[in-house]
């Protein structure tokens, strides 16, 4: 109940601060509308802003759940094959170390203008992330856990399934959260690469046009997508690890 | 109470002229060690002098450098056929204490029956723990996660027990009432058991090893009398403390 309160009174200082500013700074309103034009223009465009904001929440919700399965199989078959590990984990370190948001204009070229394309941008940012956080938490399992499994005549595959993977659930969770943090930038990118619909197809129609309020209600959209879907993935992480004591510093728990 | 669950009949263990070198230290070259059956035999000695390693080695985690060699008096080999327990409870913290108890179960692809798991509530009910199945591990005081873990050992039903230390993690009063619980719930069992704390292997050991030196030699056997768990104020006992100090500080 705090915590909502002390979310409340941040964005009120932070709707103020922005009030303040187009006072200060005098600009016009197609250059920098105040909270209440942007309002009204949330309200007056709701079904253009619904539609788009629809096609760009599927593409990240299909992006997440397609990127966090391919991670999640990649990190088990390279935790569980010493071949998967010989040959893919270069190419793993090679592809993160070209930038994926250059690819963009390739994959509109290749999947088109729809959602797949922008799907794809979103599996591409958020396959990494996730790959590494549960392939490092299956590498370090308690070797205690492991000397005690192998003591009772466990299989490889029975040690991954009931020891590795439960153990390295934890860290599998914080690179989802980070997933779910990226997403929406991957789908926005690749709209604005080329489509046509989404909220990034919006922003960009709204700026040539210079309906500046059009565009802030458009980018409030997206940040209240991103707020929601990342506290949505940290609920379901703390459901899905009851047993993990919670990881928050003691004097960030403490008023 | 439940009876006891003695399947098998006892076996015996010898691993004689183990060699093992860490690093090009030959940490012991001739040891020889007999683990006579149904008795509890304890090892001690000061750290770092190879305990640990030996016993890893009869566990089947350290491999042994020849001549070592490991017989049973049945002739058949020990992988497969030992229960392990280390000075850390190991237990899994998103499992419950029944299903932490049912572990090798689980691991060895047997969904536990009727009977086993009705066995796994007995084993913590002998342990002093009736009623706390479901819960989770982090809910236990460490004095509790350990008799788990003693729960889990007695659970696979192996003919060699081995722990390491098994209550050195454990205040003193705490430490007393598990050896108690242990002894009696080990009892009839091939036991090697590790430990640094002298009144611990005179309260439940039937034949007591010093290892000391580098390369180790091992001690003959120390045999105090009486049945186990022995009183902490046994005299017999408080005697043969004194010769184990004097063993152990040469
Ligand atoms: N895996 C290992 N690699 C290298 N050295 C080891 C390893 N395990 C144990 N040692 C060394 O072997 C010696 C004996 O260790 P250990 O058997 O654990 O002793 P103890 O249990 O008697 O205290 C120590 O000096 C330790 O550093
Ligand atoms: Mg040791």
């Amino acid at each position: 109940m705090k915590a909502l309160l002390r979310a409340v009174v941040t964005l009120m200082v932070l709707v103020a601060g922005w009030q303040a500013l187009v006072w200060a700074t005098g600009l016009p309103r197609y250059l920098l509308p105040g909270p209440l034009a942007v309002a009204e223009a949330m309200q007056r465009q709701a079904p253009l802003l619904m539609v788009h904001g629809l096609t760009t929440l599927a593409e990240i919700l299909i992006g997440l759940v397609a990127g966090v399965a391919l991670g999640g199989i990649s990190a088990l078959l390279l935790a569980r094959f010493r071949t998967a590990r010989r040959w893919l984990m270069p190419l793993l370190l090679v592809s993160q170390a070209i930038p994926v948001f250059a690819l963009a204009p390739l994959l509109v070229l290749w999947l088109g203008y729809g959602m797949v394309s922008k799907i794809a941008m979103a599996v591409l940012v958020i396959y990494f992330p996730v790959t590494t956080a549960l392939f490092d938490g299956l590498r370090r399992t308690d070797p205690g856990w492991l000397d005690l499994a192998r003591t009772m005549d466990a299989s490889p595959a029975a040690i991954l399934w009931s020891i590795r993977l439960p153990a390295a659930l934890p860290a599998f969770w914080s690179g989802v959260r980070v997933a779910a943090a990226v997403a929406p930038i991957g789908a926005v990118i690749g709209e604005w690469v080329g489509s046509s619909s989404g909220l990034g197809y919006l922003m960009l129609h709204a700026n040539a046009r210079m309906q500046i309020d059009l565009l802030f209600a458009a980018v409030l959209v997206l940040g209240l997508f991103a707020v929601t879907l990342y506290a949505a993935v940290d609920a379901l992480a703390r459901r899905a690890l009851p047993w993990q004591p919670d990881t928050q510093p003691a004097e960030d728990s403490n008023p | 109470m439940l009876a006891p669950m003695l399947a098998m009949t006892p076996l015996s263990v010898t691993i004689s002229r183990a060699r093992l070198t860490y690093g090009g230290t030959r940490l012991f070259s001739d040891l020889t060690l007999e683990l006579p059956a149904g008795r509890t035999t304890c090892l001690l000695g000061p750290s770092g002098v190879g305990k640990t390693t030996l016993l890893r080695i009869l566990a089947g985690l350290a491999e042994p450098e020849p001549p070592t060699e490991v017989v049973t008096d049945d002739g058949r080999p020990l992988a497969g056929r030992i229960a392990y327990m280390a000075q850390q409870d190991l237990l899994l913290p998103w499992l419950t204490v029944l299903d932490n108890v049912l572990l090798g179960d689980r691991l060895r692809h047997r969904r536990p029956g009727p009977a086993r798991v009705e066995q796994a509530r007995a084993l913590l009910d002998r342990v002093g723990l009736a009623g706390r199945e479901r819960d989770h591990p982090a809910a236990l005081s460490g004095g509790q996660r350990q008799r788990v873990a003693l729960a889990r050992t007695l659970m696979e039903d192996k003919p060699l027990v081995l722990m390491d230390e098994p209550f050195s993690a454990l205040d003193a009063i705490t430490r007393l009432r598990l050896q108690e619980t242990a002894a009696e719930t080990l009892a009839g069992r091939t036991v090697l058991m590790v430990t640094h704390d002298p009144l611990e292997a005179l309260r439940i050991g039937d034949r007591l090893h010093v290892m000391t030196g580098r390369p180790a030699i091992m001690g003959p056997a120390l045999e105090p009398a009486g049945p186990v768990p022995r009183r902490v104020d046994d005299p017999d006992l408080l005697a043969h403390q004194a010769e184990l100090l004097r063993r152990l500080a040469e």
